[in-house]
């Protein structure tokens, strides 16, 4: 197995369709072949042990990604948003390498021992031409496909390891080969450092769906790409759906040639689908929940269950709209314990996934996936009766008072539901009585002035009082980082700072 | 021959050529156009397509067992139609799945 099956499969069944750009003048799947088997008779001669890329997304990026995979070393795609220090230090350690870059980031890691950085011009026109290596790609479905460096800030640099059989397995798994329409393209607006960014390349050049990338995001920018290059998909993440929501509003006009849009990558507030769900009558909605150690998505909410939770009056279906939907055919999903126990359906506890997908794997470190298969993702939820499933966050992220578990989406929810609330997050804060205590930050709606005192009664009335916030902090906004995670860390050295 | 997700195989009497996406273990009797299929590394082509098996591989379909026990995927098409011990593999029906990513 190996990534490079999938684009010669692509080239040999629809060669002539366009892989990425604009319908016409973009690169088709025989030319992306042609350039990524270049790029890798080029990368074997330099004998490097790996391909980076510290740059927005381009048509370099397929070329880079699926020629590392033919010249058989990983592609690792690096942030660009990076300090100095922190490029440098990554640069380091991914060496010997390629490094496809921007001009900033060359002039940070250029004088780097085993880094060859290449601006992105000089990529293009010098190592994507030429002709394709004498021998075919390693088969080896062992083999480290690509690297993708967590996002966090502190302590040594964690690289999760995403192998050929991996990446493979989650693509014939979940997309139909040639299953897209000809007239279908798709925007990539998710960095190339995100798995999603990654996993977006790989399906649309299995299901033969036009690649149409936005370098970074803007909500106008993006809206008005959909409707130039008539694209069909797209994956944002939560923060980008309230932004383009919000300027939708305010523009009018809808996005008649969007039927589909799926989101994941963070917690998706219920008024801002809610809202999205009016804006965009015609588009269906997916909601797809999954990590960067599986490969992208093991579960989906589809349109039809959400038009029905939208719809519906029953408190039950429409808590549906929260839900991450069920697993994909190929994998398992159990609820367990902090024993390691599966819990009855409607018992919250730690989310474990099984299958081929899953590499639950980080370079240099023990793998957490158990002999059986199956890992424990860190992140907490719930089942219900019918399969659907519930995440509730990271399980760092929850609050322990008085030795009771609270997860903070669930007091975010019942935040969210309150009129004068745009946003909301709970923390957990140093308390000398309880050990922790249950602290919000929230963000008032448009127009609106928050009453923290009947915004707690509100709260109250619907939960017990040990999960009422006993402090409320109101902001102009929340952190989020640019792929969409709320930075809980940030608020919680905010609210320190600010007793 | 032993299969296990991810191992290659060639037809000895078309272009066929499949990845195996999920086996069982111990040994399978799997043919293309009712001759052995063999490693592409160590096949050889002689021979050619059977007439009670020569309906054809389709490029990116899958194709499985009675019990769907086995699963392969098509990743060069040819002439010569699967079997598994005999018995002809059928088309998996592609159960759609919502674009995610």
């Amino acid at each position: 197995m190996n990534l490079m099956m999938l684009l010669e499969m692509a080239s040999s069944g629809f060669g002539d369709r366009t892989a990425v750009g604009s319908h016409g003048r973009g690169l088709t799947y025989e030319q992306l072949f042609q350039r990524s088997g270049a790029a890798a008779a080029h990368f074997r001669e330099a004998g490097i042990d790996r391909v980076s890329m510290v740059d927005v997304s381009s048509e370099a990026l397929p070329i880079a990604l699926f020629g590392s995979a033919w010249a058989g070393v990983p592609f690792v795609p690096l942030n660009y948003r990076l300090t100095v220090p922190e490029l440098r230090l990554l640069a380091s350690e991914v060496a010997p390498s390629v490094t496809v870059c921007n001009d900033d980031a060359l002039a940070a890691i250029e004088d780097l021992d085993g880094v060859r950085a290449v601006v992105r011009p000089d990529f293009l026109t010098q190592w994507a031409e030429g002709s394709t290596p004498d021998s075919d790609w390693n088969v080896d479905p062992d083999e480290i496909a690509i690297l993708l460096y967590t996002s966090g800030t502190t302590g040594a640099p964690k690289a999760a390891v995403l192998r050929h059989k991996h990446l493979v397995s989650y693509i014939i798994g979940s997309v139909e080969f040639m299953g897209a329409a000809e007239d279908e393209a798709t925007l990539v607006s998710v960095p190339p450092y995100h798995v999603a960014g990654m996993a977006a390349i790989l399906s649309a050049v299995y299901a033969g769906r036009r690649i149409v990338q936005l370098p970074n995001f803007d909500a106008a920018a993006w809206v008005n790409l959909v409707r130039a290059e008539g694209v069909t998909h797209a994956m944002v993440v939560p923060t980008m759906l309230a932004r383009i929501v919000d300027h939708l509003e305010d523009v009018g006009g809808g996005l008649p040639s969007l039927r589909a849009l799926s989101y994941g990558g963070g917690k998706m507030p219920a008024p801002v689908i809610a809202r999205a769900l009016d804006e965009l009558p015609e588009t269906n909605f997916v909601n797809a929940y999954g990590l960067t150690e599986t490969s992208s998505t093991v579960a989906v909410l589809g349109p039809e269950e959400h038009r029905e939770a939208h719809r519906s009056d029953d408190p039950a279906v429409r808590a549906r709209l929260g839900s991450a939907g069920q697993p994909l055919p190929a994998i398992e999903v159990d609820i367990r314990d902090e024993e390691g126990n599966p819990v009855p359906n409607g018992t919250s506890g730690e989310i474990w996934v099984r299958g081929e997908q899953v590499s639950g794997e980080y370079l240099g470190r023990n793998s957490r996936v158990t002999t059986d298969g199956w890992f424990p993702t860190n992140d907490g939820g719930s089942l219900d009766t019918d399969g659907y499933l519930y995440v509730e966050g990271r399980i760092d992220d929850i609050i322990v008072r008085g030795g009771e578990n609270i997860s903070p989406g669930e007091i975010e929810d019942v935040l969210l539901s309150h009129q004068s609330i745009a946003d909301a997050a709970a923390i957990g804060v140093p308390d000398e009585q309880w050990g922790e205590a249950v602290a919000a930050v929230v963000v008032p709606a448009k127009g609106q002035t928050v009453d923290i005192a009947e915004l707690q009664e509100f709260v109250k009335a619907q939960m017990r009082s040990s999960r009422t916030p006993d402090r409320i902090e109101v902001r102009d906004e929340l952190p989020y980082n640019e792929t969409g995670k709320l930075l809980r860390r940030v608020l919680r050295d905010d609210l320190a700072g600010s007793r | 021959m032993d299969l296990k997700p991810g191992s290659r195989l060639k037809s000895s009497v078309c272009n066929t050529e499949l990845i195996v996406v999920k086996a069982p273990s111990g040994n399978m009797d799997i043919t293309c156009g009712g001759a052995p299929m063999a490693d592409p590394a160590e096949a050889e082509q002689n021979g050619e397509v059977a007439a009670d098996a020569a309906e054809g591989t389709a490029l990116g379909k899958r194709y499985v067992n009675e019990n769907e026990s086995l699963e392969v995927l098509c990743t060069k098409p040819g002439d010569g139609s699967l079997a598994l011990g005999g018995t002809p593999l059928g088309l998996k029906e592609a159960k759609p799945l919502p674009a995610s990513d």
